[in-house]
């Protein structure tokens, strides 16, 4: 299972990738093989406020609806409208074209609550 | 997200199979089952164009005997036993006192006075004491469930896997028909029936066969496309179809009559548990309909328990949906108020606050093409 060591990761198979004051968040590679075939991402709408560990998207596979949280708290500055005609680029590139929106966050040294690469591979064993 | 990892305590005697084939496993009432081993979307393309196969054992399976078996089940169920020759199979209903759905099941006689009843997973508990309970003179009931393994084989090559599996000269058995066949030495009792709209068969056989009878299958299917199927593909391809699903679709507080499947009861019949209610049901109608719909336009597929609206009214509620894998267009079914449930009928499911355009469409929503 593919977890990149640059990442930051929530015990909820989301993972952030800081760019300066943003983080940009995805599910994981785990996440998404448990999920397979998503058929459908609910966006957060620019400019929505995230709590962390508040549900802010959704991912819907054949099977079920899977609420989305924010890693850390902020604001959304940016959705991948991809997914709207694309959701499966979760499920083929969940770290690149997968991505599901974007936060400036209120505070970058949250990030450093989340577990890195090595923790997430222990969590999900 | 939250991932589900609980495990269940039931196992069927395919449960190493599964886990060797790498399958999801999920809790599924009391028992541990496939949910997919590909992929949902992959696994019911597969059934659709070539051939799946499905673990069925969790299933119940009650054996009925005695020179009375027969007169005690036609009171028991919805459906005419009197109309069964040996061999074969119909689908009926297992009801309470006010008409309510205590199970729906296929009822076997596989000898004039021998009838097998397959019955869903979460209720065979609850159908043996029922039966038990109510059981008639000259009759007695078996729960084999637990020494019996099964498999579903459904697609449109069943044909050509069925003769590999027991002989080129080997006939399938008719729609609704069951019958004994010898594969290798192993008794395999077969009928043509199934829950995906596609041609294919169930089979039944002795749980110390089951790895055996699996492995053949897929062995056999290999060169036809096979795919190992679970309860997801299971589930988006009866709901194509419009079958109902117990628990979901069909429980106590509904009677077939709502649920537009009066076809599987006969009334012409003197007697039978719940027949006062479903005469009634029949003759003056019902509150509710149960309906097939479909999502008007791209959106979030439907799921259980949502709300169906029409022009400001709620009007009912969602009991399954799903995207449609054939169709690429989210659909469900619903119970809705009587006097909304035409085909035709524009309603609304509100999906996470959000009020979505649907239209009540007419069964099966899936054709082959």
């Amino acid at each position: 299972m593919n977890v990149p060591d640059d990442l930051y990761y929530a015990e909820s198979h989301e993972w952030v990738r800081v760019e300066g004051g943003n983080a940009r968040v995805g599910i994981t590679d785990h996440a998404q093989a448990e999920l397979t075939d998503v058929v459908y991402v609910e966006l957060p709408k620019v400019g929505a406020k995230a709590t962390a560990k508040g549900q802010i998207a959704v991912v819907e596979s054949v099977k079920a609806a899977s609420d989305i949280y924010a890693p850390v708290s902020g604001t959304v500055v940016e959705a991948n409208k991809a997914l709207e005609g694309n959701p499966a680029l979760i499920n083929t590139d969940p770290f690149g074209e997968g991505w599901i929106f974007v936060l400036k966050m209120d505070d970058p040294e949250q990030v450093k609550q989340l577990k890195d690469a090595a923790g997430y591979r222990a969590a999900i064993g | 997200m939250t991932l589900m990892t609980e495990a269940a305590p039931k196992k069927t005697p395919l449960y190493d199979e599964h886990v060797r084939l790498g399958a999801k496993m999920i809790p599924f009432g009391d028992w541990i089952m496939p949910v997919q081993y590909s992929g949902i979307i992959d696994e019911h393309q597969a059934v659709r164009k070539n051939v799946g196969v499905f673990d069925i054992s969790h299933m119940g399976q009650l054996v009925a005997r005695g020179v009375r078996a027969g007169a005690w089940l036609n009171e028991m169920l919805t459906n005419n036993i009197d109309k069964l020759e040996v061999g074969t199979g119909q689908y009926t209903f297992l009801l309470n006192e006010h008409g309510g759905i205590i199970d729906d099941l296929i009822v076997y006689r596989t000898a004039p006075e021998t009838f097998l009843l397959v019955v869903n997973a979460s209720r065979t508990d609850e159908d043996f004491a029922w039966l038990q309970k109510h059981l008639g003179d000259n009759a007695t009931l078996e729960n084999r469930s637990a020494d019996f393994g099964g498999v579903a084989i459904q697609g449109p090559r069943i044909t050509e896997l069925f003769q590999a599996m027991v002989g080129q000269e080997a006939e399938l058995p008719a729609r609704n028909q069951i019958r004994d066949f010898d594969a290798g030495g192993i008794k395999l009792t077969i009928a043509r029936t199934g829950y995906t709209g596609e041609d294919g068969v169930e089979v039944f056989f002795a749980a110390k066969d089951a790895a055996k009878v699996w492995n053949d299958i897929l062995g056999k299917g290999k060169e036809l496309g096979i795919r190992p199927c679970g309860l997801g593909a299971r589930d988006t391809l009866r709901l194509e179809m419009c079958y109902p699903l117990n628990g979901s679709d069909l429980s106590p507080d509904h009677n077939p009559i709502e649920a537009g499947l009066g076809f599987f009861v006969d009334l012409k019949k003197p007697k039978f548990v719940g027949r006062e209610v479903l005469a009634d049901a029949k003759e003056n109608g019902t509150p509710n309909r149960l309906v097939a719909f479909r999502m008007k336009g791209k959106g979030p597929p439907p799921r259980p328990h949502y709300s169906v609206w029409r022009e400001g009214e709620r009007i009912g509620e969602t009991t399954s949906g799903s995207l449609s894998p054939s169709l690429n267009e989210g659909i469900g079914m619903a119970y809705v108020a009587a006097a909304h449930a035409k085909v035709g009928t524009e309603i609304e499911i509100e999906i996470r606050d959000r009020k979505l355009p649907a239209v009540i469409e007419k069964k099966p929503l899936y054709k082959k093409p």
